[in-house]
């Protein structure tokens, strides 16, 4: 086989020549390595924006108060509305909703918490026992606001991980007191770290039962008679199922508001599944950018490998002579040049390969880094393939140049 | 001698343009050379004897004139004819640059092979033989820089011998070798004469063509004398000179 022979004379060449064969690869190997860190950090970051997502549960609806729009002023979702605990109990019909699984209502506002001489504020929530089951919390240790101290408004409260470790430090806190403004609480439970993001991750959270963060705590404010909520969070029966909870509970919302045909809805109800959409749909445009910008530096690499396997062609016209003198044809020439240049590309793919799965151990370390890069198999073989055709494209013209030479001018040029 | 012509050339000259200048290399030279001769071509710097080498060599074609190799006219051959003409028949020894840097005897000598087409097997081989053949037989993964001037020129004499040529051509192999290391290279090539090759080869040194059976030479592009040995110079007086120089 005469292309392992032509492989065997561009590895003895690319050997005699160690150093100009690294600056060859030079550019490959940042291009390699470019493309598979940057579509790697976007790919890492949308699995990332996926997992803390779905890590909220995909079935999750959340309703806030608030029209949607009312003379183009938008009403900030946490403002006194007319979401009340009868709308909560109304949704948890399931004739009238069968496509919605469980309501958990909430009411939060920040509080003062305190254990011993640590001071916090955070968002304290007033929530029911469902609330752990539609936001998917896990409880690390103890346990979860149970029916009966919901129901009878114990002054018992779970704790956030975050919210946890900076009121107790190392201690456990599950059976010691703590004081929300003022009152005392005895911890529960403790939240696993979820790692969620944004104003709606519970690690930072103590949850209390609804019925003493309405009234004692908070003293929410009344709408026709009925305590109201700050949110309401309902699980869909299942992940087909979103849009139709959706419409369920709009409708009853808009029938226990009493509104009219042609007035908005004086709530505003957020899917978690479309947020998921348009997040992967970011992500997706992310890793295209990133990507564009590693393609163009494996582009620059390849116009890198050009120029220097221009130089080496003429560096090496004597070589190029002689080699047509003892019986070389321009197809060997032609040949020994284009998987030369073949060869240095995909070696420089490999080391970029290499490269790029080395920086990424180095972000595991970063701990700044919250998400990992991910090379997956598709972007290898998008380097690796992309590295050879620029090995092709860029290594013909020098390797045709090399063929065109005259042995004797070749010979003879110093 | 076979009357049996391997090089006609008849008139042959070659001109290189030098942007407004013409240099004549080569005005009008014939000359035929004989399977089996030893011919020694001399003249002086200049006077077109690497250019003439180049022509026998098919390295270059001539302005005018033609050159029949074996008797076939090399203006009607291809490029591709050439390079086989080079490899299968022709063995060059160049003035200078004879081999590629860095890489070991071995594969200097294996190169033309690589290009006949032989088997990686058989070429390691050959090559391994020719190398013998000129006493490197130990010095096969020397690379150039690792070599004396007289070894890499006669790794060099190797690879030209190891496709077995008709014909072997040389541009003062012996010009940057000391006289013991020319003596050894001159030996060599009177040891493949003596095989039967026909051997052409270019010298300044009046000692190495002394050796030739038949000695051209050259003078600003055209023969001035073609003549057996012995007969076209007083040997004791170049050598005389020689000792003087
Ligand atoms: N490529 C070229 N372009 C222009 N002129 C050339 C070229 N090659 C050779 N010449 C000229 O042709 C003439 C013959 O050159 P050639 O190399 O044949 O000389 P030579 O007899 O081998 O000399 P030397 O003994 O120094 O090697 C010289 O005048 C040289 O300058
Ligand atoms: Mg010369």
């Amino acid at each position: 086989m005469k292309i392992i022979r032509y492989l065997q004379v561009a590895l003895e060449s690319i050997t005699a020549h160690k150093l100009r064969a690294i600056l060859t690869m030079l550019g490959i190997i940042i291009g390699v390595a470019a493309v598979l860190v940057t579509m790697g950090i976007g790919r890492g970051a949308a699995a990332n924006i996926t997992a803390r997502i779905e890590s909220q549960g995909t079935n999750l609806l959340t309703i806030n108060p608030g029209a949607s729009s009312v003379g183009g002023i938008r009403g900030d979702s946490g403002s006194a509305g007319t979401l009340t605990l009868k709308d909560a109990h109304d949704l948890m019909n399931k004739d009238i909703h069968p496509a919605i699984s469980y309501v958990a209502p909430e009411y939060s506002a920040n509080a003062q918490l305190v254990y011993s001489d640590t001071n916090v504020r955070e968002s304290v929530v007033g929530v029911t026992t469902d609330y752990a089951i539609v936001r998917n919390l896990i409880i690390a240790s103890g346990e979860f606001l149970t029916p009966e101290q919901v129901e009878s408004q114990s002054q018992v409260v779970v704790l956030g991980s975050v919210l946890a470790a900076d009121l107790f430090d190392n201690e456990n806190p599950v059976g010691l007191s703590l004081r929300i403004n003022g009152q005392p609480f005895q911890v529960i439970g403790v939240l696993e770290e979820t790692g969620g993001f944004g104003r709606n991750t519970p690690d930072e959270k103590a949850f209390i039962p609804i019925g003493i963060a309405q009234g004692r705590l908070f003293n929410a404010p009344r709408y026709r008679g009925d305590y109201t909520i700050t949110t309401l969070n309902i699980s869909a029966a299942g992940s087909g199922q979103v849009e139709s909870a959706e419409k369920q509970a709009e409708m009853t919302l808009r029938l226990n508001h009493n509104l009219t045909a042609d007035q908005d809805n004086d709530f505003n109800v957020f899917n978690q599944a479309s947020l998921l959409e348009t997040a992967s749909d970011i992500a997706a445009t992310l890793t295209i950018f990133l990507g564009a910008i590693g393609a163009v530096s494996l582009v620059v690499g390849g116009i890198g490998i050009m120029n220097i396997m221009l130089v080496s062609v003429t560096e090496r016209t004597r070589e190029i002579g002689l080699r047509k003198a003892i019986g070389a044809h321009d197809n060997d020439i032609l040949m020994q040049f284009l998987v030369e240049a073949l060869v240095l590309c995909f070696l420089g793919g490999l080391i970029g390969v290499g490269l790029a799965y080395g920086l990424a151990a180095i972000f595991a370390q970063i701990p700044a880094f919250t998400f990992t890069v991910l090379i997956q198999p598709d972007a290898l073989a998008l380097a690796l393939g992309f590295s050879l055709i620029s090995g092709l494209v860029f290594g013909i013209y020098p390797a045709l140049r090399a063929t065109r030479l005259d042995p004797i001018e070749a010979l003879r040029s110093e | 001698m076979v009357n049996e012509p391997v090089i006609e050339i008849q008139d042959m000259t070659k001109v290189y343009q030098m942007g407004d200048i013409k240099v004549h290399a080569l005005r009008g030279v014939s000359l035929e050379i004989q399977k089996g001769e030893y011919v020694a071509i001399m003249g002086a710097s200049g006077s077109g004897k690497s250019t003439l080498m180049n022509m026998i060599g098919l390295l270059d074609r001539p302005t005018s004139g033609t050159y029949k190799i074996r008797g076939v006219e090399s203006s009607k051959l291809s490029k591709g004819q050439l390079a086989d003409l080079r490899n299968q028949e022709i063995g060059f020894v160049f003035q200078r640059f004879n081999l590629l840097p860095r890489i070991s005897a071995q594969r200097q000598v294996e190169l033309p092979l690589f290009y006949a087409g032989v088997t990686s097997r058989k070429s390691r081989e050959m090559a391994r033989a020719a190398l013998e053949r000129v006493g490197l037989g130990d010095r096969t993964h020397h690379r150039p820089d690792e070599l004396s001037g007289g070894q890499q020129q006669r790794v060099a004499i190797a690879r030209a011998l190891v496709n077995q040529p008709s014909l072997l051509l040389a541009d003062e192999p012996t010009g940057a070798l000391d006289s013991q290391t020319s003596l050894e290279v001159m030996a060599l090539f009177e040891e493949l004469h003596a095989q039967g090759l026909t051997v052409v080869m270019v010298t300044h040194d009046p000692l190495v063509a002394g050796r030739a059976k038949r000695v051209v030479t050259l003078s600003d592009g055209k023969i001035v004398s073609d003549k057996a040995n012995g007969h076209h110079l007083n040997l004791a007086a170049w050598e005389a000179a020689y000792e003087n120089h």
